[in-house]
């Protein structure tokens, strides 16, 4: 349907039986051509005109003033902002809204979503000058009551935009992949015995393993706006994650607190607690910091 | 990972970064494979991190491999294959031990040792856990490894087909490689490999109510279809019994497992009262409650008319907090309840695909050099239905023995047999009101058969791409109508016809609504004109996966005249082990579908498995 190349010949030579009697008997029916251009824009405008009603019809409607960009196409290079008015639902969060927008307004309305419950994190935004998580954000809870007349909804702030709310994430990634983050012990037990690990020691490390990558945290922090080598908290928050997992060893842990401590490391951190704040996974990405601060200090390390 | 190159090579391709992928992934490269993933999310981003109960593995004294096959055997209800079972069974405790020596912070007991809990249908508490947020460590921790290893990663990318040889015979075709658009420049790109495995997840998209991420379009079981890979016992889907009523969202059976109760609006404890699961109550299999669930409903017993209560507050705070935790914060953010203080408002919504990409136990499929892992895949451990915990399991198992296999080491010779080839019997009275498959006349899509002309492999892929060029320049140049509303036709048609019950004149009519999508999706066009994070073309593609996956569902459904596990029946209310202990097959056949049966193995290593009554 989209190529032109013809179907193989091999086809009508299969002998294999066939589903359904219709096909056999030479059907037509189903195999119509294409829409002419008249018919494609009387379908395109019966869309127009089902959101149009769907709008209408409901109870309460929410503005949505979202920020547009592309840098290919010439009528969004420059930034702009976009109205649309969406049909509010109870219950519906600013990724509902941004789906419904797209599906029936305007298809290139570009944003990163999946899971639609927290835990992928490719949807935080800045929604009303917040970094906060679209699939977690209530619309209602955006206003003191009711619902607000209006919700903003900007990419990350601190990020290149790519397009619409899409930013570029490769530095988050290569910020959270130079702290080494994966466990590295090698000294594990044979076969089927696992290395033993206490509950508290568990619950030490269980907010900061709740990490979704979702870069909030880096795009609230003031201090890695303006210095783009600082780990940031999510990075540290990985690095607590493994320093203080007591399934690794002395040496590791050692060589884990040089990583951290490092120029750019957790002695940047001026404690503004600005990514704790916006952590939409409740990590206390401050505390954790602060520990790693903590335990260089007792390991007597450098810091700058 | 950026690079401008039009065509890539490498000896093993994953498709997908979930759990499969990143485990087929690391045993490539444990292998000695240069191998790379290509994802269209960042491999943490995928569905496998939503996953929260745990993973089966019999780890304790007390505990056997043999009984975790036999429970899974029953859970089945006497589809899963047992040298699939049994391979499962056997090496999930050594792969899941893997996990916690690769950091994965699994909860613990006062001795140190990882926790294990009851989950449904399982006669030992072996499903193994990290809090209620199983899937999200499990995911985590294996990316970490493809980290450590330095795995290329090609993430958003999305692979749009394969590059598969044009013999007329699947079983003498092979794969050479496949077609990748990158989504951040929207360039085109041809990837060569000796091996490609497809771990693209689940296809819940095909549903309007469901727990699977938007992501979930089942692209890999669609192009493995249209590339001639039989797509097994698509009929078995399974709907979870306990997902929040306005957004689907998974309220894990680990609920249930800690002791949760359901309730109907009555008050009554209704698994028992009203003797759906007599024994087990609650923790019956996933299917049995779910449709105690719906006939509550539809017998006037739900509450709001809709759905069913779900309580865990006799639990205790402690406990909630220290197990549950995730839950709370789910039926918070998500449905605005407090689980401390009131029940959990459920009711059963599209989970899991039992059925998928045909697989043999080393995770290939008949096209040669084609594997498929995970979720998309049918190896067939699950069956007709799948037991709580046992698909992570199936993700780190299996994952790894495609990985292996396609990097060359010698698993040695499968004992189940794949491809046309391998039929027991053929459909040759199916009543569909319209015709599946591609549509006579149309423009045939740029995958209506095994793909390239060219048998030299570069070629093959070479060709391909050229295709997918020209797939993506005309849906980008030509006028059109919008995927959206299709796809939005498509899962309510799904959802009202191919849902818990189904019956004949349903299916029949969902045939006929997925054909009028395939219909007016000839005339679908992109109106984003950019080459930049082009989601619109992206979503387009994904329509077209989600027509052909709904159709083999649908196609098995229709075929499958018997009620077994999560296939009900309305006009066979019976299994029927005389009849269908077959696996049904659903082939592309060049654009015709056919239907193809071929027999269940229930013949052990050591003993053959009886078909018994299977009773909660």
């Amino acid at each position: 349907m989209s190529t032109g190349i013809t179907k193989p010949e091999e086809e009508e030579e299969t002998e294999s039986q066939a589903v359904g009697a219709a096909r056999a008997a030479g059907e037509s029916a189903y195999g119509q051509a294409r829409m002419d251009e008249s018919e494609i824009d009387a379908a395109n405008e019966a869309s127009q005109r089902r959101a149009r009603r769907a709008v209408e019809d409901a109870d309460r409607t929410v503005e949505l003033k979202v920020f547009r960009y592309d840098p290919e196409v010439p009528e969004k290079e420059e930034p702009r902002f976009d109205s649309f008015t969406v049909p509010f639902a109870k219950g519906m969060t600013v990724l509902d809204a941004l789906m419904w927008a797209r599906d029936h307004y305007d298809s290139s309305l570009t944003f990163r979503h999946s899971c639609r419950q927290a835990v992928c994190g490719s949807d935080a935004l800045f929604v009303d000058g917040k970094q906060r998580l679209g699939c977690k954000t209530q619309v209602a809870d955006l206003a003191d009551e009711g619902i607000p007349g209006e919700v903003r909804i900007e990419p990350l702030p601190h990020a290149e935009v790519v397009k619409d709310l899409v930013v570029d994430m490769e530095h988050f990634y290569d910020q959270m992949e130079s702290v080494e983050p994966y466990f590295q012990d090698e000294d594990t037990p044979d076969g089927l015995n696992e290395q033993r690990q206490s509950r508290e020691n568990r619950e030490k490390i269980k907010m900061s393993t709740r990490c979704i990558w979702c870069g909030a945290c880096m795009s609230s922090c003031n201090i890695a706006a303006g210095n783009n080598e600082y780990l940031g908290p999510a990075a540290i928050n990985k690095a607590y994650r493994f320093a203080m997992d007591e399934r690794e060893g002395e040496d590791l842990t050692e060589h884990r607190l040089n990583i951290i401590e490092q120029e750019h490391g957790v002695w940047r951190c001026q404690t503004q607690f600005s990514c704790t704040e916006v952590c939409p996974k409740d990590i206390p990405l401050t505390e954790h910091i602060q520990a790693l601060k903590r335990e260089a200090v007792k390991k007597n390390l450098k810091f700058w | 990972m950026t690079n401008n190159a039009t065509m890539h090579e490498h000896d093993v391709i994953v498709v997908g970064g979930g759990g499969a992928g990143l485990r087929a992934a690391i045993a490539a490269e444990e292998e000695g494979a240069d191998v790379a993933i290509v994802t269209k999310l960042h491999p943490v981003r995928s569905h496998t991190g939503a996953a929260e109960g745990g993973i089966n593995a019999a780890l304790r004294d007390g505990d056997d491999p043999k009984d975790h096959a036999y429970d899974t055997m029953k859970g089945s209800d006497y589809l899963g294959d047992a040298p699939a079972i049994e391979t499962l069974c056997e090496t999930s405790p050594e792969e899941t031990i893997q996990l916690e020596h690769w950091g994965m912070p699994f909860s613990r007991e006062e001795d140190g040792r990882v926790s294990q809990r009851p989950f449904g249908g399982l006669s030992f508490p072996r499903t193994t856990y990290a809090g209620a947020e199983t899937g999200h460590h499990l995911l985590h921790t294996m990316y970490e490894q493809v980290v450590k290893r330095g795995v290329t990663v090609y993430d958003e990318f999305y692979v749009m087909d394969l590059a598969v040889t044009d013999h007329p015979d699947p079983d003498e075709r092979e794969c050479h490689g496949c077609i990748a658009y990158n989504i951040k420049s929207g360039d085109l790109v041809g990837f060569k490999a000796d091996g490609v495995i497809l771990a693209t997840g689940g296809d819940g998209q095909a549903f309007d109510h469901t727990t699977n991420a938007v992501a979930n379009t089942g692209d890999g079981l669609a192009m493995a279809y249209r590339a001639g890979v039989p797509v097994e016992d698509p009929e078995f889907v399974q709907f979870h019994p306990t997902t929040l009523p306005s957004t689907g969202v998974l309220i894990s059976e680990g609920v249930r497992g800690e002791g949760g109760i359901l309730y109907n609006s009555e008050g009554e404890r209704f698994l028992f009262e009203r003797g759906y699961a007599n024994n087990d109550g609650e923790l019956a299999s996933r299917d049995v409650v779910a449709r105690a669930e719906l006939t509550e409903v539809s017998e006037g017993r739900g509450v709001n008319d809709e759905y069913v209560d779900l309580d865990m507050r006799h639990l205790g705070e402690e406990r909630i907090v220290d197990r549950l935790e995730n839950i709370l914060h789910l039926a918070e953010d998500f449905e605005g309840v407090d689980g401390l203080e009131e029940p959990m408002p459920v009711k059963p919504g599209q989970h899991y695909h039992m059925g998928g990409i045909e697989t043999d136990e080393n995770g290939e499929t008949c096209v040669s050099g084609l594997y498929a892992a995970g979720e998309c895949a049918c190896v067939s451990v699950h069956g007709s239905n799948r037991l709580g915990g046992n698909a992570l399991p199936e993700l780190i198992v299996f994952g790894a023995r495609a990985g292996y296999d396609a990097a060359g080491r010698d698993l040695g010779e499968a004992r189940i047999d794949t491809g046309p080839g391998a039929r027991s019997e053929t459909e040759t009275d199916l009543d569909t009101p319209v015709s599946p498959g591609a549509l006579d006349g149309a423009e045939p899509d740029a995958v209506a058969d095994g793909g390239a002309l060219a048998t030299n492999a570069e070629a093959v892929v070479e060709d391909e791409l050229r295709r997918q060029r020209e797939r993506v320049e005309t849906l980008l140049e030509r006028d059109g109508i919008n995927h959206a509303e299709i796809r939005s036709d498509l899962q309510d048609a799904m959802t009202e016809f191919v849902n818990v019950f189904r019956e004949k004149e349903g299916l029949q009519q969902a045939l006929e609504a997925i054909r009028d999508c395939r219909e007016r999706y000839q005339n679908v066009a992109v109106a984003d004109p950019s080459r930049t994070f082009n989601t619109d073309l992206l979503h387009t593609i994904e329509t077209r996966n989600l027509i052909d996956v709904a159709e083999t569902i649908t196609l098995g459904a229709l075929a499958r005249d018997e009620f077994r596990g999560a296939h009900w029946r309305k006009e066979h209310q019976e299994r029927k082990d005389d009849e269908w202990l077959k696996h049904t097959m659903i082939s592309w056949n060049g654009g015709d579908p056919e239907v193809f049966y071929t027999d269940v193995i229930l013949e052990g290593e050591e003993k053959t498995y009886e078909p018994k009554i299977r009773s909660y």
